[in-house]
């Protein structure tokens, strides 16, 4: 048990990118300027992979996460033998299948008993093997009315089932799995995972490219972390989810703080119609009011003060507004709503609701609604902010031009997480979830430890 | 080659099945279904009785009578050799999930596409071999057949592989391809007669193996005795060349297969 299944050393793909006049070149200027074979070399060249080390020990399941184009695919292609590495070397000890794509190379006019035989065939088995097993590939796939019409009468989830039934009966030391989870129903996915869970009982070594984060942390052992190519992190499953996670919410952090439009000078003159701004299918972004009272500027802040614009559930959440007065204005409300992304209302509030009497407002200054308890599911949240007299006349209005996002461990649906527990009486058993905090989305550099 | 060799033969289950399925799927939902087969090099036969015996006639030399037998003989392996250089030409593209998906070793592909069509000429042999028979033609010579039919499959297998993995890169090449298949026919004896062609045409036919290979079956089926030993054996050398350069060159491609098709 203590071999490792799969070595890994230094491993680079480089997948070359024809320049623009190579593109367009045909066989018969290759064949007059008689560079054939040298037109084949790479011209310019795009590094898929670069440095990845790593081990799988046997029997072990190893996952594989990152973003979309980091290099994941490629790195299981060359696992699976399909394309060779440029530079680096691989070492996969035992039989490997890989579900790449399910059901590739299945002709469609043929039948399903048929492609069975040759899907089979092309993974490596005999027809022995397959003869044994194909009953037992059926029943998995749950196609026995279907098995003899050709395979172009099927359904793609069919398709994929079959796909999947054939892979996983040929019973290999090592398995690939690249995101073919997402197939299926709700049923034929615990179907699969349930058969992957047997074979890391049974001592097989599995790897995981996926983008389901929880299936990772629940199954692997081990997880690599590709960021463009290269090795992000590698290590403890939680460790590096969570590691993965916080950079992914960075990233949304800066995408969010880009995306608000506070300038006022955008909307300067005379007052905006509603419903302009980028449409939003029921909720336009807009801003109007007579300006009188303005709201120059609107922060989101932590409960360090910080700017920030993802949250997690239960932190507390600031709204900030800043205000300038054109001389001295003694009828002013102030208002805050929050919105789904699609546009549904989910808390409004304002001053006068909830009976502050204004008596005057006058230079700069600013007002602050302090959400001490964010109970949201997980989502982007847009705010409206407003000031206006009592009968609701706008001073400034700004719809739609500030959101936050909200991040969360828990895939809860909805909008409000009120607070709750779960109670279980005599006759449910259930094993309780490990305690795990919520994400720390507090720059690291702003924490306690800079305190002298 | 040698490893392509080993290769196939590890291999020779998927290249059965594969070869079967090709057969299976071909005519499948069509109505004739499997006589096709036979259909098919029967109405080109038609087609091309007709056009070089009344609108067009090409050779009315006594070695060529009865035409239509004549050219039987050599558009039936002519249609194996064209379809399975035409087939092979997408053949890579067409299976490219296969490449890009699963470990699958590349050449499988053109090599079930020549052996389908052989499947198909042998298939339409029989018919043949009837016509021959009923003509009072048939002869020892058609024990002879293997040869140059094995000559033909080395020579048609080299050019599969050579042609399907330039396609890849080079999509040009499938346009190309019908046309010069075309002239390829044109510059084959098969509907005219090899013997009595003088002067440089007659240089130009040596250097065409499929020109020895058309010669030897019409030798041994139509004309009953063989004496063309040395344009067969020099076809022979060429067609074993040509798979070495083919199975060369797929080799020296086969890294870029995956990532090009």
């Amino acid at each position: 048990m203590s071999t490792p299944a799969v070595v890994a050393t230094d491993l680079a793909k480089v997948y070359r990118r024809f320049l623009h006049k190579n593109q367009f070149r045909t066989l018969k200027s290759a064949i007059l300027t008689g560079s054939l074979l040298s037109d084949l070399a790479p011209s310019e060249t795009f590094s898929a992979l670069d440095g990845v080390s790593f081990e799988v020990p046997k029997g072990s399941t190893f996952g594989v996460i990152g973003a979309n184009g980091s290099g994941k695919s490629t790195l299981l292609k060359l696992l699976a033998g399909i394309t060779k590495p440029t530079r680096g070397s691989l070492v996969v000890d035992g039989r490997i299948s890989a579900l790449i794509e399910l059901g590739a190379g299945f002709h469609p006019e043929i039948s399903g008993r048929e492609n069975v035989a040759i899907n089979g065939i092309m993974l490596g088995l005999t027809r022995r093997q397959i003869e044994d097993r194909f009953d037992e590939i059926v029943a998995f796939a749950e196609l026995e009315p279907f098995i003899d019409a050709p395979v172009k009468t099927y359904s793609s989830g069919m398709y994929a089932r079959l796909g999947f039934a054939v892979a996983i009966h040929v019973d290999p030391d090592v398995l690939l799995i690249d995101e073919v989870l997402a197939v299926g129903d709700e049923a034929f996915t615990r179907k699969c995972l349930d058969k992957i869970g047997e074979f890391r009982r049974r001592g097989k070594t599995i790897l995981i490219v996926t983008h389901s984060l929880g299936l990772v942390e629940k199954m692997c052992d081990e997880v690599l972390w590709l960021r463009s190519g290269r090795m992000a992190d590698h290590g403890d499953p939680k460790r590096v989810v969570d590691a993965y996670l916080t950079h992914v919410a960075g990233g949304e952090e800066a995408l969010m703080a880009g995306e608000k439009v506070p300038s006022p000078a955008t909307a300067e003159g005379a007052p905006a119609a509603p419903g302009e701004g980028v449409a939003r299918h029921g909720y336009h972004e807009g801003r109007w009011g007579s300006r009188e009272l303005e709201i120059t500027g609107v922060r989101l802040l932590d409960d360090r003060g910080k700017e920030r614009h993802v949250y997690v559930p239960g932190e507390s959440l600031t709204l900030e507004l800043g205000f300038r007065a054109e001389g001295e204005i003694r009828d002013f409300v102030f208002g805050v709503g929050l919105f789904t992304a699609d546009g549904v209302s989910v808390y409004g509030t304002n001053t006068h609701l909830e009976d502050f009497r204004s008596r005057r407002a006058f230079g700069e200054g600013a007002v602050c609604l302090v959400l001490d308890d964010l109970r949201l599911v997980e989502g982007t949240y847009l705010v409206d902010v407003a000031a206006h007299k009592r009968d609701g006349t706008p001073y400034d209005y700004h719809r739609g031009f500030h959101s936050f996002r909200v991040k969360s461990r828990i895939k809860d649906v909805g909008v409000y997480r009120p607070r709750h527990r779960w109670v279980f009486t005599r006759g449910a058993d259930v094993v309780p979830p490990e305690p795990r905090a919520e994400l720390d989305l507090h720059d690291e550099a702003d924490g306690p430890t800079k305190q002298p | 080659m040698l490893r392509q060799i080993r290769t196939l033969l590890r291999y020779r289950l998927l290249v059965q099945s594969l070869v079967s399925r090709e057969l299976k799927a071909r005519y499948r939902g069509s109505v004739l279904g499997f006589l096709w087969s036979f259909v098919n090099p029967l109405l080109l036969l038609l087609t091309y009785g007709l056009v070089f015996t009344f609108m067009l006639p090409v050779d009315r030399s006594p070695e060529t009578q009865p035409y239509f037998l004549f050219i039987f003989c050599g558009i039936l392996p002519w249609t194996w050799f064209q379809s399975s250089i035409a087939e092979s030409a997408g053949v890579l593209i067409a299976g490219g999930n296969l490449i890009k998906k699963v470990l699958f070793p590349a050449e499988v592909l053109p090599v079930v596409t020549v052996l389908a069509n052989l499947v198909h000429f042998l298939l339409g042999l029989p018919i043949l071999l009837a016509f021959l028979a009923w003509n009072g033609r048939l002869g020892a010579g058609a024990l002879l057949l293997p040869l140059p039919l094995l000559v033909q499959l080395v020579f048609t297998l080299g050019l599969a592989l050579f042609v399907s993995a330039l396609t890849v890169h080079f999509r040009d090449v499938q346009n190309i391809l019908s046309h010069v298949l075309q002239v390829w026919f044109f510059a084959t004896p098969i509907i005219y007669f090899y013997g009595n062609k003088v002067g440089p045409f007659r240089k130009v036919l040596q250097m065409n193996p499929m020109a020895h290979v058309m010669v030897s079956y019409q030798q041994m089926l139509f004309h009953g005795g063989f004496d063309h030993w040395k344009g067969l054996t020099l076809a022979g050398v060429a067609a074993f060349l040509t798979c070495v350069v083919g199975a060369f060159f797929f080799e020296r491609l086969r890294d870029t297969l995956a990532e090009e098709v």
